[in-house]
């Protein structure tokens, strides 16, 4: 694998750097448009940091306009965070009838344009902007976007009758597009950004990953999506691998490290793969991200590890017996260590002398390595692929009578939305805390605030209706109350001590808050930092958790705890 | 020609596959629709308050209601400009009525009038 550096390759015009929350993907944009725009080139930045962070780094207040940048000439940033975008967008349909139309009907609209599929229709059209403006594309040598389409809107867009059928007539009302209203006239826009995001002699996809066993998996999902699509031009770019090891800790993360990029998955071996070494710091200030790529490094200071007392765990499982908290969901984005975390905390319940049932949406045999002795755990395991294959199934039989196969196509995909994954899953939830007696059920993922919503009004729509139709299931009527009520129910936010996993967490609280549900602790996962490493390279990044750890600290008003890190803790662990 | 109009409310998916469970009324309400396009002399359209909310805010008949009931008054279906049902979708059979359209299956996928 060689070392990334973008004057080494000869990359496309456009490049849409893609992975998961947390694994660097703004950052190393960031750090390739200022190593082009050193070189000379002309280079436009198109970002989705929702944390502003850019902001910061180039002392430049952003908008979703090209910005030059200050002392750097051949840079220009446009950001976007893809959730204001999203209340844009909705304010753009619902604005002008307030006030017109009654409050009932704005809250509807409202309400049924907030869920993940509004943000990533909003997002792409964004995206789409920058894809096709001829300005951009004449005066700009490379565009470079840090985050992609989905392949769920990729689809969207692609599917043959899509525009025809939808957006032209609108006759039939069929499926997600319906978050595409009033865009009908923008349909050439869509449909050249497809084209150019289709297109390997222009555009790369850089795919951006850990050397991290989950985050490869992931990293490989993304692959076959995009491939499905005949969007085959990548590179994969691993970032943050560690070169030395000279204590514990570092050594555990070494050979971790050197184990899951052994056992990479075929199919990213493939790949043209380059490589970005974990460095002494974040990417934040113009000079860092001018060094990052950089062959050449500065001299590490490694920083001296201070004591801490931060609250741990048990603190927080205490608050709960004390206040006989009956379901405990942890919540977080994907790679936290939910499902470790809800492991710890049905031992500390057990050990408490309680009774506990474990809700998990981790296959059985891994968690038979989690948690080899299961005394007073009763374990419960939601497989989220078959469950939706099982909605999907149902659904489609259903349809399947009726349909021609074009909407049936419709069908199909908005069974593949995020907000039908979620809400197959919480079927699963709700019929595992229906049948348990006597326990308090650990369950190791939130639904959102949106399905919760969406639950909500479907409900309260068949109750006062009295309609048989959309049969709510009766385990879900009677979880809706008991989710809401404070008394019962906590959810327990895990989060890790990077900016995106912790912006991504306050999204998922401010949705929370909507739907009611009470979510009064905080739980600061992985922490390099309560490791006291002395490592020279991860010391100094363990000193910059500090200042995110202070963050959640102000997030939940001291409502907070500190896990340390925990070698391989999504295959080993709990101890 | 026979004109019938469904005002609905906002969805997320408007098949309901987002919601809780299949809502096969909107199943039968969407294969029913796409029929009655067909259809030469009658003119069939859904207005989902998401997607066009303009056509809600212009047709007084339809404020009215969702002003006095709130959202609960939807979906709403009217006829040759005329509510004819009001806080719930119409049957088939309703719609055969509406229309002079016979559906020949309950799935819709074949018509005759």
């Amino acid at each position: 694998m060689d070392l990334y550096d973008p004057a080494d390759l000869n990359l496309t015009k456009y490049l849409f750097f893609t992975g998961k929350g947390g694994v660097g993907k703004t950052s190393v944009a960031c750090a390739t448009a200022m190593n082009m725009a050193d070189r000379g080139q002309k280079v436009m930045l198109v970002s989705t940091d929702p944390a502003s962070n850019l902001q910061d780094v180039f002392q430049t207040k952003l908008t979703n306009k090209p910005t030059p940048i200050q002392g750097i000439p051949n840079l220009a940033v446009a950001n976007f965070d893809p959730v204001t975008a999203a209340a844009e967008y909705r304010e753009g349909i619902v604005g002008p009838y307030r006030g017109v139309l009654p409050d009932s009907a704005i809250e509807n609209m409202e309400e049924q344009l907030s869920g993940s599929c509004t943000v990533e229709i909003a997002s792409f059209n964004e995206f789409a902007n920058f894809l096709t403006d001829k300005t951009i594309e004449d005066n700009y040598d490379h565009i470079i976007f840090d985050t992609a389409p989905t392949g769920h809107t990729l689809r969207m867009l692609q599917l043959p009758s899509a525009w025809n059928d939808y957006l032209d007539e609108n006759t039939t009302g069929v499926s997600c597009l319906g978050q595409l209203s009033g865009l009908g006239d923008k349909k050439q826009m869509y449909e050249h950004a497809v084209e150019t995001l289709n297109n390997g002699d222009i555009t790369t996809i850089v795919i951006v990953s850990r050397p991290q066993r989950a985050a490869l998996i992931e990293s490989k999902r993304a692959y076959m999506e995009l491939e499905k699509l005949n969007i085959n031009h990548h590179i994969l770019i691993i970032n943050g691998i560690l070169e030395q090891a000279d204590d514990d800790v570092s050594h555990e993360i070494f050979d971790q490290q050197q184990y899951d990029l052994n056992n990479i998955p075929d199919i990213l071996s493939q790949l043209k793969r380059y490589y970005v070494p974990l460095r002494p710091y974040n990417v934040m200030g113009i000079k860092n991200i001018r060094t990052l790529l950089n062959k050449q490094q500065p001299k590490v200071i490694p920083m001296p590890a201070e004591k801490f007392d931060f609250n741990n765990l048990q603190d927080i499982v205490d608050d709960y017996l004390k206040t006989d908290k009956k379901i405990i969901f942890t919540m977080g984005k994907g790679g936290v260590g939910k499902t470790a975390v809800a492991i710890k905390i049905a031992k500390k319940l057990v050990a408490a002398g309680k009774k506990v049932r474990l809700a998990t949406t981790d296959p059985a045999d891994h968690i038979d390595l989690y948690l080899p002795d299961k005394t007073g755990i009763t374990v419960s395991h939601i497989d989220e692929a078959k469950e939706l294959a099982d909605y999907q199934d149902e659904v489609i039989s259903k349809a399947r009578k009726s349909m021609d196969d074009d909407n049936l196509d419709y069908v199909k995909e908005d069974l593949r939305s995020p907000c039908t994954q979620e809400i197959a899953v919480f079927r699963a939830f709700a019929r595992i805390v229906d049948q348990s007696q006597d326990e308090i059920v650990v369950i190791d993922t939130a639904p959102t605030g949106h399905t919760l919503l969406l639950l909500e009004s479907t409900q309260n729509y068949a109750h006062e209706v009295k309609r048989s139709s959309g049969e709510v299931p009766e385990s879900i009527q009677k979880l809706l109350p008991r989710l809401q009520d404070h008394h019962q129910t906590e959810v327990l936010t895990v989060t890790l001590p990077e900016t995106t996993p912790i912006y991504e967490s306050v999204r998922l609280n401010e949705d929370l808050d909507r739907a009611k549900i009470a979510h009064t602790w905080w739980l600061v996962n992985q922490s390099m930092y309560a490791t006291q490493t002395t490592n020279d390279i991860l010391s100094v990044r363990a000193s910059e958790e500090l200042e995110w750890i202070e963050k959640v600290a102000d997030i939940s008003k001291g409502h907070y705890a500190v896990e340390q890190w925990i070698p391989d803790f999504e295959q080993n662990m709990v101890h | 020609m026979k004109k019938i109009e469904l005002f609905e409310p906002a969805m997320c998916c408007p098949t309901g596959v987002c919601g809780p469970s299949v809502d096969e009324t909107l199943l039968m309400i969407t294969n029913s629709f796409e029929a009655l396009q067909k259809v030469a002399d009658v003119d069939a359209k859904r207005h989902c308050l998401s997607d066009e909310p303009a056509t809600f805010s212009k047709n007084p008949d339809v404020l009215n209601a969702i002003k006095k009931d709130g959202k609960d008054a939807l979906p709403i279906t009217i006829v040759d400009g005329k509510v004819v049902k009001v806080g719930e979708y119409p049957t088939q059979a309703e719609l055969t009525q509406y229309t002079g359209v016979v559906f020949k299956n309950e799935n819709a996928d074949v018509v005759s009038k």
